[in-house]
């Protein structure tokens, strides 16, 4: 798939760098022009995958996050987020609803929010080697609304 | 990210607003724990009318604040939550415990 336009952004995973995160991608894809509902669901889910890799990912240190998004052919926003930390063990168990290791100030929502709010969304993991999830969702060209 | 409240009779008022993500929710839980510890109202409504953006952090802060009201019998409603806020407490039941939407009467 051709690749239309791509931006990069490296952070600490410091919890402050959420919101910059999620209004960066925001930004990005309004060349897309997302309606107000759509927008919201991709700054949702950015946001909930940049707070995994903060909370999960490097437990008692600060780490490398990165963050790729892409436009690709056919109004397809693409973004992933990487990081190099401790790894998931069992995706699945992860990826259920309501399932969380982060206590009480957690919901275990996050990948359900991401299924539900993206086309697409694939996590790769491996532990001690750190963890990527990629998600797409197509926006739809205004004039076909 | 801002948390105010307000007493009226036996019923307290938190309004919350601005950003609610992770980064906001610990304090927003803090802000909020405080306010319910100092009053211990029987009724609580937790107005999200002036929330920007909110993520399932903000699940954790309804059920955490549904939680401390319910150790000594108070109750929760929440009031205002805009349509994103309010389809993302829905998709985690939190509607099944908590009443969302409903019309406050002031």
């Amino acid at each position: 798939m051709n690749i239309i336009n791509e931006m990069k952004l490296e952070f600490l995973s410091r919890s402050a760098n959420e919101a910059l995160a999620r209004s960066a991608v925001s930004q990005f894809a309004a060349q897309l022009d997302p309606t107000l509902e759509e927008l919201g669901d991709i700054k949702t889910s950015v946001s909930e995958a940049v707070t995994n890799a903060v909370v999960h990912a490097y437990p008692d240190k600060l780490g490398q996050v990165l963050l790729r998004a892409r436009i690709l052919e056919g109004g397809i926003l693409e973004v992933t987020v990487r990081d190099k930390g401790v790894g998931i063990e069992d995706i699945g168990q992860a990826r259920s609803p309501l399932y969380t290791t982060g206590g009480e100030e957690r919901s275990g929502m996050g990948f359900t929010i991401m299924e539900s709010f993206m086309d697409t969304l694939r996590v790769r993991s491996a532990p001690g080697r750190g963890t990527t999830v990629a998600m797409r969702k197509r926006v739809m060209p205004r004039l076909l609304r | 990210m801002r948390v105010n409240w307000e007493l009226r009779g036996n019923r307290l008022f938190l309004y919350l607003s601005g950003e609610l993500d992770h980064h906001a929710a610990h304090q927003a839980l803090v802000e909020v724990s405080a306010a319910l510890d100092e009053h211990m109202p029987l009724h609580c409504v937790l107005d999200m009318s002036g929330l920007t953006f909110m993520d399932s952090s903000g699940i954790a802060v309804v059920l955490g604040t549904y939680r401390r009201l319910k150790s000594y019998g108070g109750e929760l409603v929440v009031a205002r939550a805009p349509n994103h806020a309010a389809k993302l407490l829905t998709m985690a039941g939190v509607d099944r415990i908590v009443p969302i939407g409903a019309v406050v009467q002031k």
